[in-house]
């Protein structure tokens, strides 16, 4: 009944829909199930009751498929300087009572987000809502990166710190933050040496953590030794990096999403998504995909297609999206409001032709998470990575000075750049000393990245191109 | 007729030749370059004869007409007198031509001397551009980064923000004085400073008094009522004895439009002249039967001492790295500070110090049209005011020649990029204390890597390594890199340009751990 779209609707009671338009412009008539109004008004409010739950197998918790990732959140400007963006709590809250009423009960975030202000704006967002604690899932994580870190007692100072800042006595959703990255060597120094894990486990018994689990990114053999250890840890679930294009080409030195979840499905632990739409580089696409996509469905987001995808997957327990703007927000509760999961052959066009197609633009698999910054001397990675990508999907990247568009592009770009990241911000300056690398969960090669930026900048501005 | 005709031409001049060196995008050199060029003292120190001929050829013919509409400084100070406009307010004065003589014949020999930026200071056309460069371009910067607030909010790729920085302090000052002294002076008297301060405005005077077309006075249709002698902004019109001083009447036409008896006109002098000789020889007549003759012919010395002394001058003519714990943020980068350089780096193009030195009359046009922010206007004495390069906001890169291109003077001479590209004006000296492989041990590089005639290498340092074939190996012949050993940067002098790529991008702050020290004369690499 649901799966009516405008031209369905159109073919089925387009004389009734011209004929009646003035009526159904005054109330809605017995079009009975269709939402759309035929006066082609696209925004039918977005239902506050239909999200799509799915639950917890252990705890028996009812988890929305939409999670609310606490990364990306509002900023504002106070002043001038490189570092006076503060989070805009007044939007925030806007935007969390916005999610709580319309279904959304599975926040997530990291003592390390936000420069280190996401718990703290969590705690504030989730306090004002005046909702009881048992009506929403916080999650948070143990983000012990810094070599400093690595002891026991400053592993259980950062858990402590996440109760304080989030107002609460409990966690229902505790994970190692990101391990994979840095191999073997690294999980034992940040959790197993210091016997940190066997205290989170103890904190489980303890019931000041509901749930224990791990994100993952990097090193495929870090995660099949945690699942080969579940007997002992009893992972209650796991977050994964999981979109159409990771399912089956991840990139880089990625894992492919399809062999992470199915690992993960054969024992029963429920998957939490990350990086489903890829820090928007899944919706912010280059018009030919655009049309590839439209052209099936005219009347959905381009991101929705990416939320349907991996939602569609049984063991999903919840998708994390990292929503900045009430409009991505909108657009997601809509999506799943009820979830309508894809067909067999949608997914299979999705993981396949689709992927690949977004796969022949040159962008750089920057998800603009910011893990990687600050940088020692001071650039932008993010920035001039996202500006990159950016002029990529609006066809801004001349091949040559032959390009038919040469001399448009070539401003945007060289004008842009400047617009988007201050000049001593820039990839000029990168001194290749590789603080970074580590640090990024798509495992880009970022130095060599930011060399491939800069000498296609000097290649414009040289006019050598 | 004639006064709005000149007056259409001179605001047209005016504005066009301010948006000129105002303008940073290099939009206004390309249809007005020309304008700069035809200013007398630049197309005279740059020995521009095509230029030379034509304003003398136009002073022949038609007075000083290049003062009231092609001068820069002379429009702004008719519009400075313009605002204090009182009817009658000045009033005829005998010329200053000893003065006149005196500042011609001191601007000749400094120009001689190489003390270009002396002279300079009372040269109109730089003169003007020093006023605008420091005050008006600023505030045109900012205007344009407002429209490009606007623009970008639009994604609109029409205006892009610049830099707008204190460039030299020394040199605003010297501008605000100078435009201080000459509005004084305009809005007072008019145009006080061409007749008794402005060189060019001597030479041309001196030109004028002989020029073809000029304003002349029909004595016998003169009523005498002294309306065009306190119009007169140049205080030129000798009304008692019906007498224009043409050495410094600048064919402005205000009095033409003054006077209501047809008395005086834009004409053939020797036409009017010869009806002024019968009216003078009849006046005589008159004058000798009523009273007794007075003889009024004074021999102008001062007159006779520009004429000498303007033959002389044609004749001459780091950081540290942060322990991260939170994701996000910025490191806060520290500005560069200008490094102790033995000797100045001047533009490509200006051939050497001294060229520079000697032609350049500091109109700042080249600082302000400089893309790079590598220009600023020089503190030191002997270039005071002159363009001074210097890396720390950006570098000389190599596609650009803008302020060869923009030159008036010839002191930054016209020189093609594939030349420029080849031309060593400086080179590049490393110190060890602020590279941070050296001193830190982390991979670095950058100046190599951005270097664009590959002058830099980067070696490992100590005495243990060894080279094969463009590799380096350590003592148990294993290849070494950046990534494996501190590399330090080496400069093949006789390769490097003096850009200041490796300066600009050298990560340590403020001082870069390598920088570039300037040569007396460029040299082809």
């Amino acid at each position: 009944m649901k799966q009516y779209n405008r031209r369905d609707f159109l073919k089925v009671s387009g004389t009734v829909a011209a004929t009646s338009a003035l009526a159904a412009c005054g109330k809605k008539d017995n079009a009975e199930d269709i939402d759309l109004d035929p006066m082609g008004n696209h925004t039918d409010p977005v239902p506050t009751d239909k999200m799509t739950y799915r639950t917890n197998p252990k705890t028996g918790d009812k988890v929305s498929i939409l999670g609310y990732g606490w990364m990306r959140l509002p900023t504002k400007r106070v002043g001038d300087g490189p570092n006076n963006e503060v989070i805009d709590q007044e939007q925030v809250n806007r935007l969390t009572n916005y999610a709580l009423e319309h279904g959304v009960n599975y926040f997530d975030t990291s003592p390390a987000y936000c420069r280190g202000k996401s718990e703290e704006s969590l705690g504030i967002a989730l306090e004002q809502s005046g909702r009881p604690r048992d009506s929403y899932y916080i999650a948070t994580k143990l983000s012990n990166f810094s070599p400093q870190q690595y002891s026991f007692e400053e592993g259980c100072k950062i858990f402590e710190n996440s109760l304080q800042y989030l107002k609460t006595d409990y966690i229902d959703y505790l994970l190692l933050h990101s391990i994979g990255g840095g191999g073997m060597d690294n999980l034992r120094q940040r959790f197993l040496d210091n016997g940190l894990l066997d205290w989170l486990m103890e904190q489980r018994e303890k019931g000041r953590i509901r749930n224990l689990g791990f994100s993952f990114h990097g090193d495929v053999t870090v995660f099949d030794y945690m699942l080969e250890h579940h007997d002992k840890y009893k992972w209650d679930f796991v977050q994964i990096q999981a979109n159409y294009i990771d399912w089956k080409q991840a990139g880089g030195r990625n894992v492919n999403g399809e062999y992470l979840y199915t690992e993960l499905e054969k024992r029963g632990i429920p998957a939490v998504i990350m990086e489903p739409l890829l820090g928007g580089r899944l919706s912010k696409v280059p018009d030919h995909v655009v049309a590839h996509l439209k052209q099936r469905k005219p009347e959905n987001s381009v991101a929705s297609w990416a939320f349907r995808y991996i939602g569609s997957k049984p063991n999903v327990l919840t998708v994390l999206s990292g929503m900045t703007y009430m409009e991505h927000l909108e657009d997601n509760v809509r999506t799943y409001s009820p979830l309508e999961p894809l067909t067999e052959e949608e997914q299979a066009w999705l993981e396949g032709e689709t992927a690949a197609l977004i796969k022949s633009y040159p962008t750089i698999d920057c998800n603009d998470c910011k893990y990687c910054m600050p940088c020692p001397y001071g650039l932008d990675i993010p920035g001039i990575f996202v500006h990159y990508n950016k002029c990529v999907n609006k066809g801004n990247i001349p091949e040559s000075q032959q390009a038919e568009n040469y001399k448009q592009a070539r401003r945007a770009f060289l004008v842009g750049y400047d617009r988007a990241v201050p000049r001593l911000r820039q990839a000029d300056h990168c001194t290749t000393c590789r603080e970074c690398v580590p640090h990024c969960p798509q495992n880009i090669d970022i130095p060599r990245e930011l060399r491939r930026v800069d000498e296609f900048v000097e290649k414009l501005k040289q006019n050598t191109l | 007729m004639l006064r709005k005709i000149r007056l259409t031409l001179a605001i047209v001049f005016w504005v066009l030749i301010t948006w000129l060196l105002v303008d940073f995008t290099g939009t206004a050199h390309a249809y007005l370059g020309w304008m700069a060029k035809i200013q007398f003292m630049p197309a005279l120190l740059a020995v521009n004869v095509g230029v030379l001929f034509f304003l003398v050829a136009l002073t022949l013919l038609f007075g000083r007409i290049y003062c009231s509409v092609i001068c820069p400084l002379g429009v702004m100070q008719d519009a400075i007198a313009w605002l204090n406009r009182k009817k009658n307010k000045y009033s005829y004065s005998p010329e200053k031509g000893m003065l006149r003589a005196c500042i011609v014949l001191a601007a000749g020999l400094l120009l001689t001397a190489g003390l270009g930026w002396v002279a300079g200071l009372v040269f109109p056309y730089s003169t003007y551009g020093r006023i605008v460069g420091t005050t008006l371009a600023p505030l045109y910067k900012l205007a344009n980064n407002v429209l490009a607030g606007i623009a970008e909010r639009q994604e609109s790729y029409a205006f892009y923000t610049v830099d707008v920085w204190l460039k030299s302090l020394p040199a605003l000052i010297m501008a605000l004085i100078a435009w201080v002294v000459i509005a004084i002076l305009a809005w007072r008297g008019g145009r006080t400073w061409c007749n008794t301060i402005c060189p060019v405005g001597t030479v041309l005077g001196m030109i004028s008094k002989y020029s073809r077309l000029k304003v002349v006075m029909n004595a016998k249709a003169c009523k005498n009522c002294r309306k065009c002698e306190r119009n007169c902004k140049a205080a030129c019109i000798d009304l008692k004895n019906h007498q224009i001083d043409y050495s410094r009447c600048v064919v402005c036409g205000d009095c033409l439009e003054e006077c209501k008896f047809g008395a005086l006109a834009f004409g053939y002098k020797p036409m009017i002249d010869k009806e002024n000789i019968i009216y003078n020889e009849w006046r005589e007549k008159q004058e000798a039967k009523s009273e007794k003759k007075e003889a009024a012919d004074k021999v102008d010395e001062g007159r006779r001492a520009v004429l000498t002394s303007a033959a002389l001058l044609v004749g001459t003519s780091v950081m540290k790295a942060q322990e991260k714990t939170t994701d996000g943020g910025f490191a806060i980068i520290e500005d560069k500070k200008k490094p102790h350089r033995e000797h100045q780096i001047t533009p490509p193009g200006s051939i050497s110090v001294r060229h520079l030195r000697e032609n350049c009359t500091a109109c700042q046009l080249c600082i302000d049209s400089c893309p790079n922010d590598v220009l600023r206007p020089s503190s030191k004495l002997a270039t005071f005011m002159q363009p001074e390069v210097s890396y720390e906001r950006g570098y000389c890169r190599p596609e650009c020649n803008r302020c060869s291109q923009v030159c008036p003077t010839g002191a930054i001479k016209p020189i093609e990029v594939d030349v420029r590209k080849e031309t060593q004006v400086g080179h590049a000296v490393w110190m060890e204390a602020n590279c941070i492989p050296a001193k830190d041990g982390k991979p670095c590089g950058n100046c190599a890597r951005h270097c664009p005639v590959q002058a830099i290498q980067l070696v490992p340092a100590g005495s243990k390594y060894h080279q094969d074939h463009g590799q380096w190996f350590d003592a148990d012949n294993k290849r070494v890199d950046g990534r494996t050993v501190p590399m330090i940067p080496v400069v093949n002098e006789e390769k490097c340009i003096g850009c200041g790529a490796c300066e600009y991008v050298c990560p340590s702050r403020p001082f870069s751990a390598i920088y570039v020290e300037g040569h007396e004369v460029h040299k082809d690499v």
